[in-house]
């Protein structure tokens, strides 16, 4: 039940709908009731991405296809998807393997340049004994737009990856992380932001099975629903049999700002070994009235006070990115989203 | 300066203010005491426009402008400054950068330039050393973990560096010890100026042996009941609001 499969085959009841339990918040089949036809390839001037300033290899596909790139998968490495097709559908699939030992910073972008496109990415990354990623994710897509990012991450032992989504939402969004986690000291850090308005829905399922001993987990997720927004969050993390000594934490915060706005959280720790240390942490809630009224009494406009106490919220998140361009990148765009000066 | 006049508010449906009227000459300072819920937090709020309360009757103007018909981020521009009783956290905001989006909000509402960057440093330096609040402070998130006192040591510097034309200090001395109501009164002193006006409002006359009225007034059940000078506070402390409460009522 996946999109990839709907698209290959044409067949729609292929499609995710509120049936399937983890699809139940992005409900795919009641949305899609004809699949667009492939994106044209493109042969045109290609802008430049969110990223390019920062990256010294560029890996990018363009309505699916791929346009350019080597296949390294160390130093900073860019990665684009670009949808330049109105009401088309496109499908991209990419592997990396990064080697033992080395440090690979991926700045992947989505960006929607047309209107209403249906794209569907997979994407597969083996780290290697004891290397390092650090993926940033900034997904800008279309108000009407379908997108699906879904990757699936191995871990060997000793290697530390870290993850985090930036995104606006699209029409019906999920971008889905799935490590698979051997413990053996190796590291997970899994965050997101996501800031949500208009009738914009983004999806963070991420799902983290720990098979061995000695492994951490740090996950942060923090968001913003305005309008008629929805945020959904699903976290799941699974202690496996003999995965003793895990670490594992959870938090997922969010702010409603409007009645129409919507938040569906799911955290599940789901523990079958001894000897663990797991917490999660979900909160939903507004912003502080008082706080509002302080920042305007002391001159600050209503909506400019309410950027500064957003921007400070997931700010907590983009200080966790290591990476200094990426973070400097991260935290303009969400002052950026929010209208807030920076 | 401040002039109110005949004002009443209510929370609800519960009339709070019954007719309060007062009024503060620039260069003066004036206090008002009384017992609790005589609605002296009320007067505070509804003159700094905070959500909750409304006005039934009366003005309240600053320098002629009328106070009730603007934003509260309009009157801090127009240099009302209410500092809190209990002063706000603000994780993840540092002081300096609330103070700079407050700063230039203010300069534009006025139609003035913004102030660049490296002037509103050298302000915030010279005027956190004069308080004696270590600057790496103030990079940290606004009161974040703050006690008492440095709270209401920030609330000063906040006006120090807003600069405002009208002062009301909501009970400023609650939760502070003798050393830090010194040193806040201190701070609140090097504030008087013949263009400034202050409303002190407060529960204990103690606060008034550090900042010194010019006039005080006596709030109870919604209504100015007294108004005299500096002995008048004395005279509270000594025999307490019970007549004032027994008059009111």
């Amino acid at each position: 039940m996946t999109l990839s499969t709907a698209l290959k085959t044409g067949d729609l009841t292929a499609l995710p709908s509120r049936r399937d339990e983890d699809w139940r918040w992005t409900d795919l089949r009641g949305l899609l009731r004809v699949l667009p036809p492939a994106a044209p390839a493109h042969d045109g001037e290609i802008p430049a991405g969110p990223f390019a300033d920062l990256a010294s290899i560029e890996t990018v596909f363009v309505n699916g296809r791929r346009m350019a790139g080597a296949e390294t998968a160390s130093g900073v490495v860019a990665l684009r998807f670009v949808a330049l097709a109105e009401k088309a559908s496109q499908a991209a699939n990419h592997a990396l393997v990064v080697k033992p030992g080395e440090t690979l910073v991926l700045l992947e972008s989505h960006e929607g340049r047309a209107a209403g496109y249906v794209s569907d990415v997979t994407l597969d990354i083996a780290v290697g004994e004891g290397a390092s990623v650090e993926r940033i994710i900034l997904v800008e897509d279309d108000a009407e737009a379908i997108n699906v990012v879904t990757a699936e991450v191995d871990l060997a032992p000793g290697a530390t990856y870290a993850q985090t989504v930036l995104t606006s939402g699209a029409r019906r969004q999920r971008i889905e992380t799935r490590i698979n986690h051997p413990g053996a000291h190796a590291q997970v850090r899994l965050d997101g932001v996501y800031l949500l308005d208009g009738q914009r829905h983004a999806d963070q399922t991420t799902v983290v099975t720990h098979a061995g001993v000695d492994g951490i987990t740090s996950q942060l997720t923090k968001g913003m629903v305005a309008d008629q927004a929805r945020g959904v969050f699903q976290g799941r993390i699974v202690v496996s049999p003999g995965a003793d000594q895990t670490d594992a934490r959870m938090g997922h915060h969010a702010l409603i700002l409007s009645d129409r706005a919507e938040i569906d959280a799911k955290p599940e720790l789901l523990i079958f070994a001894d000897d663990v240390s797991c917490a999660h942490g979900n909160t939903i809630g507004a912003l502080d009235d008082e706080a509002i009224f302080y920042a305007r009494q002391r001159g600050i406009p209503e909506t400019e006070a309410k950027a500064m106490l957003t921007v400070a919220f997931v700010g907590e998140v983009v200080e966790r990115i290591e990476h200094e361009g990426a973070r400097a990148i991260a935290a303009a765009w969400v002052a950026r989203k929010l209208g807030s000066p920076t | 300066m401040l002039s109110i006049k005949n004002l009443h508010a209510r929370v609800e449906d519960k009339p709070i203010l019954k007719g309060v009227t007062l009024d503060v000459p620039a260069g003066e300072v004036h206090a008002i005491m009384g017992p609790n819920g005589a609605g002296k937090s009320t007067l505070s709020y509804v003159l700094s426009g905070r959500g909750g309360y409304e006005v039934t009757e009366g003005s309240a103007s600053l320098n002629g402008e009328d106070l009730l018909a603007l934003e509260p981020n309009e009157r801090a521009a127009k240099g009302l400054f209410l500092s809190f009783q209990y002063p706000l956290e603000i994780p993840g905001v540092p002081a300096l950068t609330f103070i700079r989006t407050a700063l230039n909000a203010q300069r534009r509402a006025r139609g003035e330039d913004e102030i660049a960057a490296p002037a509103f440093l050298k302000l915030a330096k010279e005027k956190a050393a004069a308080l004696k609040i270590d600057f790496e402070m103030l990079k940290r998130g606004l009161n974040v973990g703050f006690s008492g006192g440095e709270k209401k040591r920030m609330e000063i510097f906040q006006m120090s560096m807003l600069s405002p034309k009208f002062l009301i200090l909501d009970e400023t001395d609650s939760g502070l010890d003798i050393d830090a109501l010194k040193i806040v009164s201190e701070g609140v002193n090097a504030l008087r100026s013949p263009e400034r006006g202050m409303l002190v409002i407060t529960h204990y006359q103690r606060l008034l042996d550090y900042i010194k009225p010019d006039k005080v007034h006596v709030l109870a059940a919604g209504r100015i009941v007294a108004s005299g000078g500096p002995e008048l506070a004395l005279q509270l402390e000594a025999e307490g609001y019970d007549k004032y409460v027994s008059v009111a009522a």
